[in-house]
């Protein structure tokens, strides 16, 4: 391809870089875009605002092309999104940056794994790579924790290493959706220096953001205010608020939004507090500790609120806010240090001081099976509200937080505001004297949020309710009474806002915490924002990297197959459940089914009933004991003896020889012998039957052959039967070369089909979606490791078959080998095909099983040998990879067979898996739909 | 603790169930269609079996035996040629090969005892080994009649009456039934408990019981008696309606006593379900774990090899299954009509064995819920 556009000072700007028209999205019935038509001017920051669900992802989305276009076209760094060409150009001079912290990280690799993953996947050579994470840790203050996984970092950190990750490229349109959700003002702002310093590199480079946080809009150079899946305006700040006449931008938004959408909303009005409550303490907590081994989780926090108060504590996600408002409530017995809750001491034992606390918690957490009302009367019960007065309670609530409406709806599919209304009211139905909050407004539109301060306000003006509230936006901490900060398990000041401005003589409530964690931060040495200048010139390492491979595009290359393959193997190291099941999985079930469908039926005990008591009958009972079969028990005395016997299940086989039994068989004349089998276990029976008639006929045979010497009639004609392959009819023989295939069956096959779609679900697919790696590296990729633990699997079953079930391999193990390869090739890519259509990892795993289990053990000779079956069976016993097998597993383990016997068997297996996987390719997507 | 509370969150956990279609439908496919397929789709050890014939005798005495065979146990054999023959067993097309000699009927007839050979591909076990007491069976049978009508005589001096008590048929749909439906019963207490407690930590709601006036202690009993419950019935239901009813197996012993160890049997299913509950941290690791524990339990208790046939080893540790002992008193009671007399002991055993597991998922749900965070 040509580039059109060079980076560097004195670029040949297009003037947009991104052109929708009448761009619509929907999933499923519900309508996510409405026919929106933008322009967004190339080389600026250009940001997306608007509350959550309101359509910013997908567009950032669809301007990426992580997802199809639906209507409409995308037309982006000038040309046809929808067109896979184009998509292929320009996607490797796109970074996006999905929504959701580290959302298209690794959280099991480290910092410079992720980072070198995504360089793989670009194309970079080793030094090329090094020299980047150098670059870009040091310029982002990761540098000291390259080792650390990414799972571990702070949500700040974890934005900063996904921004590494999309840099890695030199993009020319970086896309940031919601970049800064859940991160500490601190954090934010460096991040948005980090972005500015990046750009005064590379000023050729648009940069494209969605955000909820209104203050961090102001600073944009074009925004596009989204409401509903519309656009409600576009233009730059200074444009917006000077159309509506507001002062901040959140106002402005307010006003653009449609009449109906604002209807009552009123802003939040404080009422001062009265002070004569000021004295009553509410909480009180000294010295509270959490360690979780040697992380220090919370750490010598102490504050006082009074009843009646509005207490905020502010501050980033895995500050400690959340640990220290598990402690308030007793959910977490602390380290050290103590809390009292209105003078009484709490304890996590003591279940009486949870009645007065009312507890709402990050996340909805409230019953989506129950409805509103359900959950409601359920809360009441647990509380113990007495049962005459649970109606009545419930109806007041339901009244008082506008849920009357819904009451009979199931939350999940109530609009985010209600919901959070109705956690409220059940957080409420107990009556407490304190409402723990933790971050309750999290994703609700600002017009939901203020509804829920006045809520908020009401309950601490008129019920005297003291509220403990944590939030990490600032305009919120502002209506708070007081406010602690805290930042790495720290209170750093408690005050009031206006105080704590007052004290830094900032403007802001934000910078006058920024200035207090830089202290804390400059305190620890470490993360300072003078590292953070030092590395701007190799931030934007264009000039002294020629961008050499990167821009080549290949159409197979094994780097960025390598790249997956090693990362699912670290990930696949880190994962102990999956690890144990891939490892040590098939030995486990190996065990298992040997002796689980162990067709010997050896030490029958039985019991003989000797009516007779003669030489005859004794040497009759004899010839059964004396087989490896049967061993005796102490003989029957009666019917009585036997029924009971028989019933309790001590005896599988009871004989009953009448008496004149040895005196009638020497006359010749005709004589019953009575045999009862346990007939529970029917398998069980027809095998003690044929026992039973084989030794009775050798008796009969021998006595005859000792008559014959005086002249009797011999057989008639004789069976020789040979049992060929196993000569000494050992089940674990036949059983153990048929539960091999088996096994390196169903677990290659659930794991890889796992390992595609645990992408899915967790997010980092999004990466196949937006970067150079094509599906059928992905896909290889992802399945060389699992070849590779399968082959490992079948020398360990091989060892355990030979050693421990001592079944001979009578073959050539070399051709075993080598079929396995193709099978657990086959294996594998039954697992990609199936992973191709399924969503969820559950549904992976027991979709999978069926798929695989069902064909292996009933179409594939395991059981019936496949020139037996009929109808589909047998078409399915023609083609599947696992009759082929069995019969090599067969043939090398039993037949003494070698590569020129099986060659009919081997060709198949080769040519299947490359059908499976062209198969998997051509129905993998490589855009979300 | 309070009775009340465990009262309200069991109703509260079926309330739950109610609104899970995919648990409703699998609860429901295992209680009916599944026991109803288990009993009926049994195979036959001997079904469709493929039999080969080199006849080198060309007599009417070999073209009878080769015109013995036919389905549904055997397949039409197919006549070979010697030089065929070990080519096709080792391809595994014939599970048997007859090779009936030159001159058979012949020497059969002048009373030479000649000896016709059965060749058995051993590595198809159920069918080789049952199977080829069928086929002499079957050959001998030809031969003996074409011989009785040469002459006229030959008696047996000794007659084995055998019968099999307690499945006179040796029916299989009976056994086919209870092991599926024991199984179901144990699969469904391990995940219905299982899944409710990690769909609790996925949505975060434990937490939330947590911090009202709720004990741990009281959260999972009431998950226990709940999905205890539902699984009881339906394990009821199957055995009255779908056992009885549908497939008219005759229950030698009484439904009530059987029952009562199925209660026992699933406190101690549930417990274990929590504690895997609370081993995986979601959903697909529980689905993982599952087949690790599922197979073993279902595999080795007995349900399908002999408990007795197992190698010692294995039996040791099994008995410290639930499964074993519910599989032992299972089959006393509802096949040989054992009453409670002679099954005590596995009742004590059950009992024994749900008491260490309840105590144990207890310890565990209690060390995971001050850990978690």
């Amino acid at each position: 391809m040509t580039d059109a556009v060079t980076a560097g000072g004195g670029a040949i700007r297009q003037d947009a870089v991104v052109r929708l028209s009448g761009v619509g999205l929907r999933y499923g019935k519900r309508t996510a875009l409405e026919a929106i038509s933008l322009i967004v001017p190339a080389g600026c920051m250009a940001g997306f605002i608007g509350p959550d669900g309101v359509g910013k992802s997908s567009v950032l989305s669809l301007i990426a092309g992580a997802r199809a276009v639906q209507s409409g076209r995308v037309e982006v760094l000038g040309g046809d999104m929808a067109a896979a060409r184009h998509r292929d150009e320009v996607g490797p001079r796109i970074a996006y940056m999905p929504q959701g912290l580290g959302k298209n990280l690794y959280p099991t690799l480290s910092v410079s794994e992720n980072i070198d993953f995504f360089g793989r996947l670009f194309g970079q050579g080793r030094a090329e790579r090094q020299q980047r994470i150098r670059s870009l840790t040091e310029s982002t203050g990761l540098a000291s924790f390259l080792d650390r996984p990414a799972g571990k970092l702070s949500g700040g950190m974890k934005q900063k290493l996904s921004l590494c990750c999309s840099l890695i490229h030199d993009p020319d349109l970086l896309i940031l959706d919601e970049p800064t959700t859940g991160v500490d003002p601190l954090s934010r702002r460096q991040f948005w220096e980090l972005i500015a310093e990046i750009r005064a590199g590379r000023p050729g480079m648009s940069v494209l953001v969605a955000t909820a946080y209104m203050e961090e809009a102001a600073s944009f150079d074009w925004l596009a205010a989204m409401d509903a899946g519309r656009i409600l305006a576009t233009g730059s700040p200074q444009d917006l608020l000077a159309r509506t006449g507001s002062r901040s931008l959140e106002d402005a938004f307010i006003a653009l939004l449609p009449e109906e959408e604002r209807h009552g909303y009123q802003p939040v009005v404080i009422q001062p507090r009265e002070a004569s409550t000021a004295d009553e303490l509410a909480i009180e907590a000294r010295g509270l500790t959490m360690r979780f081994g040697e992380f220090v989780a919370v750490d010598r926090v102490s504050f006082r609120i009074s009843r009646g108060e509005i207490f905020g504590f502010l501050g980033s996600n895995g500050c400690g806010k959340t640990t220290t408002m598990k402690m308030l409530t007793g959910l977490l017995p602390p380290s050290e240090g103590e809390a009292w809750l209105f003078g009484e001491r709490i304890d996590s034992n003591d279940l009486s001081v949870r009645r007065r606390v009312g507890y709402m918690s990050q996340n909805f957490s409230l019953y989506t099976e129950l409805t509103v009302r359900q959950n409601l009367e359920l809360h009441a019960r647990l509380f113990q509200v007495p049962a005459g007065e649970i109606a009545g309670r419930v109806e007041e609530m339901a009244r008082r937080f506008e849920l009357v409406d819904i009451i009979d709806a199931l939350p999940e599919s109530l609009p985010l505001g209600q919901r959070q209304r109705l956690s409220l009211a059940v957080a409420m139905i107990h009556k407490p004297e304190m409402l723990i909050l933790d971050e309750p407004t999290s994703g609700v539109d600002p017009v939901a949020r203020d509804a829920f301060w006045r809520n908020i306000i009401e309950l601490s003006r008129q019920d005297r309710v003291t509220v403990f509230i944590s939030t990490h936006f600032m305009n919120e901490a502002q209506r708070c009474d007081r406010i602690s900060l805290m930042h790495a398990g720290k209170v750093l000041v408690s005050d009031s806002p206006a105080a704590l401005i007052k004290k830094r003589g900032t403007r802001t409530l934000e910078d006058a915490f920024i200035a207090y964690l830089e202290d804390a931060v400059s305190q620890q040495e470490r993360d300072t924002p003078s590292q953070l200048h030092a590395g701007i010139e190799v931030a934007a390492p264009a000039a002294p990297l020629p961008a050499g491979p990167a821009h080549v595009r290949r159409r197979f290359d094994p780097r960025r197959m390598l790249s997956y393959t090693r990362r699912e193997a670290l990930e696949l190291r880190r994962d102990p459940i999956r690890a144990v099941l891939a490892l040590l999985g098939s030995v486990i079930l190996m065990f298992v089914m040997g002796y689980g469908i162990n067709m010997d039926v050896e030490d029958l005990s039985f019991a003989v009933l000797d009516r007779d008591q003669t030489t005859t009958s004794r040497d009759y009972a004899l010839s059964l004991s004396g087989s490896r079969y049967f061993v005796e028990q102490p003989p029957l005395v009666d019917y009585e003896d036997l029924d009971r016997r028989m019933r309790s299940g001590q005896l599988s086989l009871a004989i009953e020889i009448p008496s004149g039994f040895a005196r009638d068989f020497a006359r010749g004349r005709p004589v019953e012998i009575g045999a009862w089998i346990d007939g529970a276990m029917p398998m069980r029976a027809e095998t003690v039957r044929g026992y039973v008639q084989g030794i009775h006929a050798h008796w009969l045979s021998e006595k005859e052959a000792e008559a014959s010497e005086q002249g009797g009639q011999a057989n008639l004609a004789g069976i020789e039967t040979r049992f060929r392959y196993n000569p000494d009819i050992r089940s674990l023989v036949a059983i153990v070369p048929a539960v091999i295939p088996l096994l390196l069956m169903l677990i290659p096959a659930i794991l890889t089909a796992l390992s595609v779609v645990r992408e899915k679900e967790m997010g980092s697919i999004v990466n196949l979606y937006v970067t150079p790696v094509t599906r059928l590296e992905f896909l290889l990729g992802k399945q060389l490791p699992y070849i590779g633990l399968g082959m490992a699997n079948f020398l360990l079953l091989v060892l355990l078959a030979i050693t421990v079930f001592r079944v001979p391999m009578t073959g050539s193990f070399l051709t075993l080998a080598l079929a396995t390869l193709f099978y657990v090739g086959n294996a594998t890519a039954i697992g990609l095909l199936i992973s191709t259509f399924m969503r969820s990892q559950i549904a992976a795993v027991f979709g999978t099983t069926i798929l695989t289990i069902l064909p292996a053990v009933q179409f594939s000779g395991v059981i019936d040998p496949v020139s037996s079956l009929q109808g589909a069976g047998a078409l399915i016993g023609q083609v599947f990879p696992t009759a082929f097998y069995v019969t090599i597993s067969r043939g090398t383990f039993s037949k003494g067979l070698d590569f020129f016997d099986l060659q009919d068997s081997l060709i198949p297996l080769a040519v299947t898996m490359p059908i499976l996987l062209g198969l998997s390719v051509a129905l993998l997507r490589k855009q979300e739909r | 603790m309070r009775v009340a509370n465990i009262l309200y969150l069991g109703v509260k956990e079926l309330r739950s169930l109610r609104r899970d279609t995919a648990m409703l439908v699998l609860i429901v496919y295992a209680f009916t269609i599944a026991v109803y397929s288990g009993a009926t789709a049994m195979p036959e050890t001997v079904n469709r079996a493929t039999i080969a014939i080199v006849d080198e005798d060309q007599s009417p005495l070999s073209a009878r035996i080769a015109g013995a065979f036919f389905p549904p146990s055997f397949l039409a054999p197919r006549m070979i040629t010697q030089a065929e023959m070990d080519a096709r067993m080792d391809a595994g097309l014939d599970t048997f090969t007859l090779d009936i000699p030159p001159n058979f009927q012949r020497d059969v007839l002048a009373g030479r005892n000649p000896a016709i050979q059965l060749n058995v591909d051993a590595t198809r076990m159920t069918q080789a080994f049952t199977g080829s007491g069928y086929v002499q069976t079957i050959v001998m049978g030809e031969i003996e009649s074409f011989v009785r009508r040469y002459r006229g005589e030959q008696k047996l001096p000794v007659e084995l009456v055998l019968r099999a008590r307690f499945n006179p048929e040796l029916d299989k749909e009976w056994f086919g039934a209870i092991n599926q439906l024991i199984n179901n019963v144990t699969m469904l207490a391990i995940v219905l408990t299982g899944a409710a407690l990690i769909r609790e930590r996925e949505h975060g709601t434990i937490e939330h019981l947590l911090v009202m006036p709720v004990t741990p202690f009281e959260i999972m009993v009431s998950k226990i008696w709940a999905m205890a419950l539902v699984v009881f019935l339906g394990c009821a239901f199957s055995l009255l309606f779908v056992i009885q009813g549908l497939l008219a197996v005759p229950i030698a012993g009484s439904v009530a006593l059987f029952l009562v160890g199925a209660a026992l049997h699933l406190l101690a299913a549930t417990s274990m379900g929590i504690f895997l509950g609370t081993i995986g941290r979601s959903m697909p690791q529980f689905g993982l774990l599952l087949i690790l524990v599922l197979l073993p339990l279902m595999m080795l208790s007995g349900g399908t090899t002999p408990y007795d046939s197992m190698p010692k080893v294995v039996q040791w540790v099994m008995l410290a299954a639930p499964t074993t002992h519910f599989v032992m008193l299972a089959q006393a009671i509802l096949f040989r009509g054992a009453g409670f007399s002679i099954v005590w002991p596995q009742f004590l055993a059950l009992l024994a064995i749900a008491g260490v597991m309840f105590a144990f998922a207890l310890a565990r749900f209690r060390s995971m819920i001050s850990g978690s965070s």
